[in-house]
């Protein structure tokens, strides 16, 4: 007979994946160089963060983290909008421009 | 009548406004008729104040009009307002007296000018800031009119100012005097910080235990320094023989008559202080007389009119400070309102003979002149004989005066009245030099140019001149064939007029009794307390040496200069052409060490302030350079960072944690 593993999720579950998510994220701003793939992996990174909040508002039972979760969406929405603009106009400009091309405002 | 005070001043800062405006469309001689009508008004104003104060009962004879607040200043406040008192009005009427007929004088005097109508308007400015100085209630307001005469005296001294000689004198009349109102401003200060108060009558009445005897002393020496300036004592009285560059009335009425007379009416305004100043007394009493002899023993040499009258004038308000410095405060104003008719008849006699003489102005080119002359030539000698102390002249009653209060002046006493008694026999002589070679001798000099006695740098300043093909400001040049000839009404009438006066005006305080010294009866109520009339005997032998002196001063100078006998060169010593060499050290001393000092001072601010400032902003440029690099532009260098950063402080946090 199978050992019956019991498995809960507990919230280390939920702040692992997150920390993965973010992990992912983070590599892949700091390697890659499309500016459309840094602007996902910024959202990846702010996804895990949203993520982390809501799995500490239901370990805590506090509402509050959830509450912050619908400011980061909104935030999140606004800057999608500026950041996609702003990559729209980068390749209309120079066409298959990569981050590191992109360094004129250098001191 | 006390509320139409604000008129006196006011009618010549109109006719200022009106001549401002207009002026160059009225021209000549209309701009000039308006600025003596002005002044003329403001004489008929300050007559109809005297009759009014005099109508009051003697101890009420303060009247003070407030017109508005000028500096309204938490617990300080300063008022535009007015004070008339004897003091003030007998300052008023001899201003806008003299003012007036030197106006008129200077229709004709001006006459051709090119900037007729810009004359009047300094010269109605500066009368209007006159009358501001005398008849402010406060300090401040004195001030204002302090500050507008200078600004009038140094604008008209560079009238002429194409010529270089002319501005240059202006400007250092203008540095010289900067180093008196420093005084001003910081007597003003101490005032207020001891008396909580700057306008007269409260500072007069605060005074008495009121304040502590070195105070009163600082503040007292403080006005006396602002006075030296002003009225050109030692040490800094250098600017005013300059100051003859400007045109002969301004020497009349700024630089004779009323403005160098401020430093005296000042000291007088605030005789209660000087009361309790105890020592300082004595330091303006022996700085006046050393001035005065200073400026003497110069006078004796000089070979230009104006020079000699300039020089003349120092020594004067030696007199006057010496009165002051003793108490006598009465001989003080007594010997300024004298002094005022005849020597600004002495300067418009000189401006006529330099006018008849195609504007030379070496006495060494005159002579005989009285027979070209007459008026002028009368006139002269009236205002001679006043300066020189012969009675009834009103010089005489003046400084018969002075001296008899120098004479009273405590231990001290006689030796001042001995030196006074040495000036007055030096003025008698260089005045009568002075008349002598103008408009006796027999020789008409002018018509053998090469009598004239070389001097290498005025050979040497002529060439220069003759070099730079200027022709003279006023267009002419002295020749052989030149006849004199008495200028026009408009400057015989005001040479009249003063003659008259400076014959009589002695009559306002003669010294037989209580009866007629109106003058001290009129001041008495300004004044802190009375002189101690000495007795009738001493001041009758005091006269008679006075007398002497005139006399002998009078006979020597007149048998050397009129009847050539015995040679000047004994007598015109090259010290007293340079009176003592003074303002030639002055020159060397700012211009060697006190030059190389001001560079030393100039090289300081560019090198270390202002390497401070420039090290300051070269630093931060450094700085920014340098951090500058960080700035690489490249978006993942950045997010690099920032991740390493989050590491850094990660690490951190987790060992602080762990560690407690």
């Amino acid at each position: 007979m199978l050992a019956q593993v019991e498995v809960s999720l507990t919230p280390t579950w939920y702040l692992v994946l997150a920390a993965m998510i973010f992990a992912i994220g983070a590599v892949g701003l700091l390697i890659r160089r499309n500016p459309l793939v840094m602007f996902m992996c910024v959202e990846l990174m702010l996804n895990a963060v949203t993520l982390t909040f809501v799995s500490f508002s239901r370990a805590l039972d506090d509402v509050g983290g959830q509450v912050f979760v619908f400011f980061v969406l909104v935030v999140a929405a606004a800057e999608v909008v500026v950041g996609l603009a702003l990559v729209v106009a980068i390749m209309r400009r120079r066409q298959g421009a990569d981050a590191d091309d992109l360094s004129l405002m250098r001191g | 009548m006390a509320d139409v005070l604000w008129l006196i001043p006011a009618l010549p800062l109109a006719g200022f406004v009106l001549l401002m405006a207009f002026g160059r469309r009225l021209g000549d001689p209309l701009a000039g008729v308006v600025g003596t009508l002005t002044v003329a008004g403001s004489f008929v104003v300050s007559l109809f104040a005297l009759f009014d104060l005099n109508s009051l009962p003697t101890d009420e004879r303060v009247v003070q009009q407030t017109l508005f607040t000028w500096i309204p200043a938490g617990g300080f406040s300063v008022d535009i307002g007015f004070l008339s008192d004897p003091l003030t009005i007998t300052m008023c009427l001899f201003i806008t007296g003299i003012a007036a007929l030197i106006h008129l004088y200077s229709i004709g005097y001006m006459a051709g000018d090119e900037n007729y109508s810009k004359f009047f308007v300094y010269l109605n400015l500066f009368v209007a800031s006159m009358l501001l100085l005398v008849l402010g209630d406060n300090l401040l307001l004195t001030f204002l009119g302090w500050e507008g005469v200078g600004a009038c005296s140094y604008l008209l001294i560079s009238f002429w100012f194409t010529d270089e000689a002319n501005a240059s004198a202006g400007k250092k009349a203008f540095v010289t005097n900067r180093i008196g109102d420093f005084g001003f401003m910081v007597g003003t200060f101490l005032v207020w910080m001891t008396l909580g108060s700057i306008n007269y009558l409260e500072i007069n009445e605060r005074v008495h235990g009121g304040i502590a005897a070195g105070t009163a002393t600082a503040i007292v020496l403080l006005f006396f320094l602002a006075a030296t300036g002003k009225s050109a004592q030692l040490p800094l009285f250098v600017w005013l023989p300059d100051a003859m560059a400007g045109p002969t009335p301004v020497s009349a009425l700024i630089h004779a008559a009323t403005m160098v007379t401020s430093g005296i009416f000042l000291l007088t305004r605030l005789n209660p202080l000087l009361e309790e100043a105890g020592w300082a007394n004595d330091v303006i009493a022996w700085v006046g007389l050393a001035t005065a002899l200073v400026a003497a023993l110069a006078a004796v040499a000089q070979n230009d009119i104006k020079k000699v009258l300039a020089y003349s004038t120092i020594s004067q308000l030696g007199y006057m400070f010496l009165a002051v410095g003793s108490g006598a405060f009465v001989a003080g104003v007594f010997h300024m309102i004298t002094h005022a008719f005849f020597k600004a008849l002495l300067f418009l006699g000189s401006g006529a003979v330099i006018a008849a003489m195609a504007h030379e102005q070496d006495m060494r080119r005159y002579g005989n002149l009285r027979k070209y002359l007459p008026i002028t030539t009368v006139t002269f000698v009236v205002g001679w004989l006043a300066i020189s102390g012969v009675p009834p002249f009103a010089g005489f009653w003046s400084k018969d005066e002075v001296l008899a209060a120098a004479w009273d002046n405590g231990p001290a006493g006689p030796v001042m009245w001995a030196i006074g008694v040495v000036i007055a026999l030096l003025t008698a002589f260089y005045m009568t030099r002075l008349v002598a070679m103008t408009f006796f001798g027999g020789k008409e000099r002018w018509r053998e140019p090469e009598e004239l006695p070389t001097d290498p740098a005025e050979a040497a300043a002529a060439e220069h001149e003759a070099y730079e093909d200027a022709p003279d400001a006023h267009g002419h040049h002295l020749t052989p064939e030149h006849t004199p000839r008495e200028p026009n009404w408009t400057m015989t009438v005001p040479l009249v007029v003063l003659g008259v006066f400076a014959t009589v005006i002695g009559l306002i305080n003669l010294p037989f009794g209580e009866k007629v010294d109106y003058l001290a009866d009129w001041l008495d109520p300004t004044l802190a307390h009375a002189h101690e009339a000495l007795s009738a005997g001493i001041l009758a032998v005091l006269a008679a040496v006075a007398i002497v002196v005139a006399v002998v001063g009078i006979a020597v100078a007149w048998r050397v200069y009129a009847q050539h006998k015995g040679s000047p060169e004994k007598i015109e010593l090259p010290a007293f052409e340079h009176a003592l060499y003074i303002d030639d050290t002055y020159a060397a001393v700012v211009g060697g060490p006190g030059e190389a000092a001001f560079d030393g001072v100039a090289t300081f601010d560019s090198e270390v302030v202002d390497g401070a400032v420039n090290g300051v902003g070269r630093l931060t440029q450094l700085t920014g350079r340098a951090v500058s690099v960080f700035q690489s532009g490249f978006v993942r260098a950045y997010a690099l960072a920032v991740a390493g950063g989050a590491v850094v402080l990660l690490v951190f946090v987790v060992m602080r944690m762990s560690s407690s």
